[in-house]
């Protein structure tokens, strides 16, 4: 390293000698580490600007989303994240929402006609549908009757050859008894195929835009039947949608490439990435230092923060709902003045403000008002302790009672923070003489136990599968729900009950408004919940992405959205226009 | 030094007895069964259990259906790089840190060296994390947030340790990818290595000073054998024996730290695996990925332990 001093010297003088060019050489270490950090620093930095010159050449969209998919199938699955990944990405379906409404519009079905009866739905399919092609299936036919025969059958019939694979569960399709629904799909023509049902049901449309309604090949499941790997539908997807898949990586990325040959035109962008990053923080700080283009799920507080740095929020007002459900079976909630009085003496304006950070609307019935079977002339719930407690006095509870709440113990979009919730609550009720006992349990031993009847009162949320309101009625306060579904409340009431049958049952959309309006009026005078907020949908967006939408229902689409610099502010407009609260952030 | 080794290899396979009694208890606590068993008899069910984690059957996730091991397999080489790049770091920068402090003992270097090192080891990891984040890629925008690379670089994962992966792409993106994946590596590698980094550094310098004044090396001295030799030679290899130890012991540190190093980085490892498995009641994994990540912990260490008898001759005899 160092060359020896001279050795004739005194042996002190070579001893501090050495120690002092001890010292030099770790110095001069030490110097050049700091050089060559610094060095590498500047190195990656260039690399950083270069790449990014790469970046628009080969155009790339990375979308920064907050969980790895289940499966590419979205019919084994019934998670959003794993909807997001497939159902308007890798596949479409028979017919479609207009982006960015709850409107039904074709898709793969470019017509269709109801019976009379509304029994049967005849729908005739495009003949120009191309699926993917992978490097183990080179499809020879476009899209026709036998795939949507396949992609429903293999869900309807235990005794499909592809009924098993994955496991043989198709959690969305039992849980809205489809089996039961559906008598039976024929095959009229090459492309057209008719659907029995058992009984009138007017949502079935909806339903049928749902993810797990997607359509997959027919003939790639032949294929695979050859090489023996039938479990690859799920894992190796091949559908008709404006992507196909290219690789991923678990907990890391997901790649998809341009499918050329979609059967519709819309502008897209050569590869799309799913960035996945589950922490919200850091997914922020990705999209702060543009890592990713677009990111999903940004907290209140982010939302504060681009609003203030001028980024670019695009939001909805969601079809979902948070609401606070009292066990109707349970007193004293079994005592309607009781409930009234309990939902009149909630602030829910500090709720909006403190829980959601304003990004929320009041919610007074079940369904959102974007919803066509939204009753505008329900009385709002005035907030007011006297009114609560002259209701408390004369069902003969002057002197107050205690109660328990159940508090989700999870994050939501439609409730991000129940816990808090629960505390607003609790001091609100302290007030009329309500003692409050806040109960939160790990999330599947509380919705486990929350299903059994377990609890007082629980604060809890919905958000909704697809467009139709009986989304929101028949899972969440039927009589029927009450012991296998969703209603929390426990609460049957016949005449109610009856109404949201004859709404589900009858086709004419004039005679659904009016039952369901009948319904949202018993709903609220009999208040087996206090309805609380309905969440918007946002995501947050890089100023160059032009033309993407957010849906109310919240699956994600990317069609129609492209990386552009400045130019062409047109549709740009269109995005934003859902939101009022933000109009400065067009440049 | 037979008996030592035999002594070792029975505590270790003690040890894994043990750990599979565990991982065979908390599967049993899954609602859905991981293994089919033959037997009812729990403690038959326990031999079929071993007879399953020997075959490679190592139950399949509740969650996406995959295979436990193959899910593990999956994820470990990135995580292996992050933890060899960090120990690299936390030895090479540890020691040398320890070496400096030591030969200025006393000295303001010596002082702000053994202050930051406190301060390195008594900081959470995961406000150390956030904090590098903001300041070198929020602010200075020196480094990337997190991920392994950037995604316009189109990387097949052949071996899954994207530092070779890269180098095998050699052709379409010359040597920009392995520099990018690179980059990606250095803030996680940080952080991670902090705690270890900062406890060999203390454990380097009092080991050091300790050698450094005993008889011999004053011996080395008068002979006039040069500082350098003294340390690097006489001082440095006596004093690394318990450097090593310490060194052992980092593993777990390392280990645990991964977990969260990998969760704010959304670094794709078996750290975040394990968590996301966690979060999601994904018994079949989590009991799969406790069992793997122990068993490694226990390796290394045994291998330490060999490396240590090496080292030193006077642990070849047991006493």
């Amino acid at each position: 390293m160092i060359k020896k001093p001279n050795e004739n010297k005194d042996l002190m003088i070579k001893k501090l000698m050495i120690n002092r060019s001890v010292y030099k050489s770790v110095y001069n270490k030490v110097k050049l580490l700091i050089i060559l950090t610094a060095a590498f620093c500047c190195s990656c930095s260039d690399q950083q600007t270069s790449s990014s010159n790469d970046k628009e050449q080969t155009e790339l969209l990375v979308y920064c989303s907050e969980g790895s998919p289940d499966s590419f199938n979205p019919q084994l699955v019934t998670s959003g994240t794993s909807y997001d990944a497939t159902a308007n990405i890798l596949y479409n379906q028979l017919v479609t929402y207009r982006p960015g409404t709850t409107e039904i519009t074709p898709s793969l079905a470019k017509s269709w006609d109801i019976s009379d009866d509304g029994l049967r739905y005849t729908f005739t399919l495009r003949e120009d549908v191309p699926f993917h092609a992978s490097q183990i299936f080179t499809p020879r036919r476009n899209m026709n009757a036998e795939d949507i025969l396949f992609s429903f059958n293999r869900q309807r019939l235990s005794d499909h050859p592809y009924h098993d694979i994955s496991g043989g569960r198709y959690p969305y399709f039992n849980a809205q008894s489809l089996d039961s629904l559906i008598k039976d799909i024929r095959k009229v023509g090459d492309h057209q195929v008719e659907f029995v049902l058992s009984r009138p049901e007017s949502p079935f449309l909806s339903i049928l835009a749902t993810p797990f309604a997607s359509i997959l090949s027919a003939e790639y499941a032949q294929q695979l039947n050859r090489l023996k790997q039938p479990e690859w539908i799920d894992t190796k997807p091949i559908g008709t949608g404006p992507f196909r898949f290219e690789r991923y990586e678990p907990d890391s990325y997901i790649r998809y490439k341009r499918f050329d040959n979609y059967f519709i035109e819309t502008e897209r962008v050569e590869n799309l990435v799913f960035a996945i990053t589950p922490d919200a923080a850091m997914r922020f700080a990705r999209f702060s230092a543009g890592e990713c283009d677009i990111m999903s799920y940004p907290l209140p507080v982010h939302l504060r923060v681009a609003r203030k740095n001028d980024l670019k929020i695009i939001q909805t007002p969601g079809l979902n709902v948070a609401y606070w459900a009292f066990n109707t079976e349970k007193p004293p909630f079994n005592d309607v003045k009781v409930r009234q009085a309990l939902t009149m003496a909630v602030d829910r304006e500090a709720i909006l403000k403190t829980v959601y950070d304003r990004q929320a609307s009041l919610a007074t019935n079940p369904i959102p008002p974007s919803s066509w079977a939204y009753n505008k002339s329900v009385n709002k719930v005035i907030y007011s302790k006297r009114r609560a407690l002259e209701l408390l006095k004369e069902a003969g509870y002057e002197n107050g009672f205690s109660i328990d709440i159940w508090a989700m113990p999870i994050q939501r979009a439609y409730n991000p923070n129940a816990r808090k919730m629960a505390e607003i609550i609790q001091q609100d009720l302290a007030e009329i003489n309500v003692d409050v006992r806040i109960i939160t349990y790990e999330w599947g031993t509380f919705l486990s136990r929350v299903s059994r009847g377990l609890h007082h009162s629980v604060l809890l949320g919905w958000n909704a599968d697809n467009a139709d309101p009986n989304n929101f009625f028949t899972p969440l306060l039927s009589c029927s729900s009450v012991l296998s579904g969703n209603n929390y409340a426990k609460w049957c009431n016949r005449e109610f009950d009856e109404l949201i049958l004859k709404a589900r049952t009858s086709s004419k959309q004039q005679k659904r408004t009016e039952y369901y309006h009948q319904a949202q009026q018993i709903f609220k005078q009999q208040a087996p919940w206090l309805t609380i907020a309905h969440a918007n949908n946002s995501v947050l967006v890089q100023p160059d992405i032009q033309g993407f939408i957010i849906s109310p229902i919240g699956n994600i689409n990317f069609e129609g959205v492209t990386s552009k610099t400045a130019d062409e502010q047109s549709e740009e407009v269109h995005a934003e226009q859902d939101d009022p609260a933000n109009p400065k952030v067009n440049n | 030094m037979f008996k030592t080794l035999l002594k070792q290899l029975s505590t270790l396979m003690i040890s894994l007895l043990g750990l599979t009694i565990l991982t065979f208890v908390l599967s049993q606590q899954s609602d859905i069964p991981i293994h089919d068993y033959q037997s009812q008899n729990v403690f038959i069910q326990y031999f079929e259990y071993l007879q399953f984690l020997a075959t490679g059957d190592w139950g399949i996730s509740s969650i996406h259906k995959r295979s436990v091991l193959k899910d593990f397999l999956q994820h470990f080489p990135a995580s292996i790089e992050l933890i060899v790049l960090a120990l690299c770091l936390a030895v090479t920068a540890g020691l040398s840190l320890g070496i400096i402090a030591s030969t200025r003992r006393g000295g303001w270097l010596d002082n702000t060296l053994m202050t930051s090192s406190l301060i390195g080891y008594s900081m959470p990891i995961f406000w150390w994390g956030m904090l590098l984040v903001l300041l070198f890629s929020l602010t200075l925008g020196w480094t990337p947030v997190a991920g392994r690379i950037d995604f316009q670089y189109n990387i097949e994962p052949y071996t899954r340790f994207m530092l070779i992966d890269t180098l095998l792409h050699h052709k379409e993106y010359g040597f920009d990818a392995f520099f990018n994946a690179l980059h990606h590596l250095i803030l996680p590698a940080i952080t991670l290595s902090t705690i270890p980094m900062a406890i060999i550094a203390r454990m380097t310098r009092s080991s050091l000073l300790a050698v450094l004044k005993s008889e011999y090396i004053r011996t080395a001295r008068s002979k006039g054998i040069s500082n350098q030799r003294i340390i690097w030679v006489h001082g440095l290899r006596n004093a690394l024996q318990p450097i090593l130890t310490i060194s052992g012991v980092q593993i777990s540190i390392i280990m645990s730290g991964v977990i969260v190093t990998e969760y704010i980085f959304a670094w794709p490892g078996i750290g975040k695996w394990l968590l996301e498995a966690v979060s999601r009641r994904d018994f079949a994994s989590i009991q799969g990925g406790v069992l793997a990540l122990s068993i490694i912990v226990i390796t290394f260490n045994l291998a330490l332990d060999f490396l240590s008898i090496y080292l030193n001759p006077r642990l070849r005899r047991p006493s």
